[in-house]
């Protein structure tokens, strides 16, 4: 099909409207699908985030992003934001090769969109590759699942009476807004005893409570359903990848549209993990 | 249109390196502003929020603008996409109005339960009272 430019007044009479080879705002069937495909999708998202801040706000205390995303592949414990930030560097530059691979794309360059390609996919498995390292050290080395969520906030000072034997002593003290984790050991969660030094609680024993529960649920969810547009997206890329080096694309000439279209979902996915970012892990 | 590829390989570019440079200035921001950068330097809550939410979607009218090129289609096709999404701002309004009407009720049912807790004590109080008084 021509280009929508090529059509002259009388073309499109009103005979022709319901025919076909109209193109509705001057873009093809596939490419407004997509867009409103990932309209539907943004609001998906939205919902998602939209309930986690309503949760969020909804209860007295939530667990610190800054104490629970602190681990760094090599054993780095306290360094709040780093790994998440290389993670958004990964989907960041996989975005960017995406564009250069469409621009190539469009000026007919095959080798080009082959080598921005690969690029991509590979910076969408180191993303992923992330995800799964960040997942497991949450699951396996901290324990937080679906329905048990170990991080918790202190909502008043006090002072410990026994230690976990990692980094809290007996005699520790602390003060309302501290974190903590819950640590298990065999099957039995170690929940510290403390005293409660000021508040109308003051002079009261008490054991450290888990966390809201729905924050592992809300984490495991949204960047699950996050993680799983991730990998849709590398089989799409995969099979688009090969249909390129095939030649098919070459045959349609038609720039390469099918790479614009894996291109728009791709962005769309940086999109979403750019709001991912700000709720679970900026503020 | 009129734009050619090497003006285009070179836009594009620039919008990656200014996209690293907010997601960099993000993170420190935040780190500064919860007290992890500077001992004892933290700023309130929100206007963190306020400024991470800010940077946030100047990342986003990159990539849906730039990226995804949507400022290079025709006006109808950019408003069917963007105006859909005002309902948005209703639903935060409202979601976010009703979560904190939850918080509201979680801490009126805990300030009812220690009110009891409270009157419990006071009742043994008083019958302590009552025998200290009897022996006089």
């Amino acid at each position: 099909m021509a280009d929508v430019a090529v059509h002259t007044h009388d073309e499109v009479t009103d005979d022709k409207i319901w025919e076909g080879g109209n193109r509705p705002f001057g873009a093809s069937y596939g490419k407004l699908m997509m867009w409103y495909f990932l309209l539907s999708d943004a609001f998906t998202f939205a919902g998602f985030l939209i309930a986690y801040g309503a949760l969020r706000i909804s209860m007295p205390s939530w667990p610190v992003p800054d104490f629970v995303f602190s681990t760094f592949p090599g054993g780095f414990h306290h360094k709040p934001l780093y790994f998440v930030t290389v993670m958004t560097f990964v989907l960041l530059f996989s975005s960017f090769t995406m564009v250069r691979g469409v621009q190539e794309g469009q000026r007919e360059n095959k080798k080009g969109v082959v080598f921005w390609m690969i690029l991509t996919i590979i910076g969408g498995m180191g993303f992923l590759g992330c995800q799964a390292w960040e997942w497991n050290t949450l699951i396996r080395g901290e324990n937080m699942t679906v329905t048990v969520n170990p991080f918790g906030t202190h909502v008043e000072s006090g002072t410990y009476l026994e230690g976990d034997g990692h980094e809290i002593k007996a005699g520790d003290s602390f003060a309302a807004g501290d974190s903590y984790l819950i640590h298990k050991h065999g099957d039995d969660w170690a929940q510290l005893k403390y005293k409660v030094t000021d508040g109308p609680d003051a002079g009261k024993e008490k054991v450290q409570a888990f966390g809201p529960k729905a924050f592992g649920a809300l984490f495991f969810f949204i960047t699950g359903f996050h993680g799983f547009h991730v990998l849709s997206g590398i089989i799409f890329l995969i099979i688009i990848l090969v249909n390129v080096i095939s030649g098919l694309y070459v045959e349609r000439k038609n720039g390469y549209e099918m790479v614009e279209k894996i291109g728009l979902y791709w962005h769309f996915v940086d999109l979403v993990w750019v709001f991912v970012f700000l709720v679970f892990y900026l503020i | 249109m009129g734009h050619s590829y090497e003006d285009s390989k070179k836009k594009v570019l620039k919008i990656i390196i200014i996209l690293g440079i907010i997601t960099i200035g993000e993170v420190i921001f935040a780190l500064y502003g919860k007290g992890h950068l500077i001992e004892g330097a933290s700023l309130p809550g929100y206007v963190v929020a306020l400024v991470m939410i800010i940077m946030s979607i100047v990342k986003a009218y990159l990539i849906v603008y730039e990226f995804m090129h949507l400022k290079y289609e025709v006006p109808g096709l950019v408003k069917s996409i963007l105006l859909p999404t005002l309902l948005l701002v209703w639903a935060i309004i409202a979601f976010f109005w009703e979560g904190s009407d939850w918080k509201k009720r979680r801490d009126l049912i805990s300030d009812r339960n220690s009110q009891t807790i409270n009157e419990d004590a006071k009742q043994e109080g008083y019958l302590k009272l009552e025998r200290e008084t009897y022996k006089f």
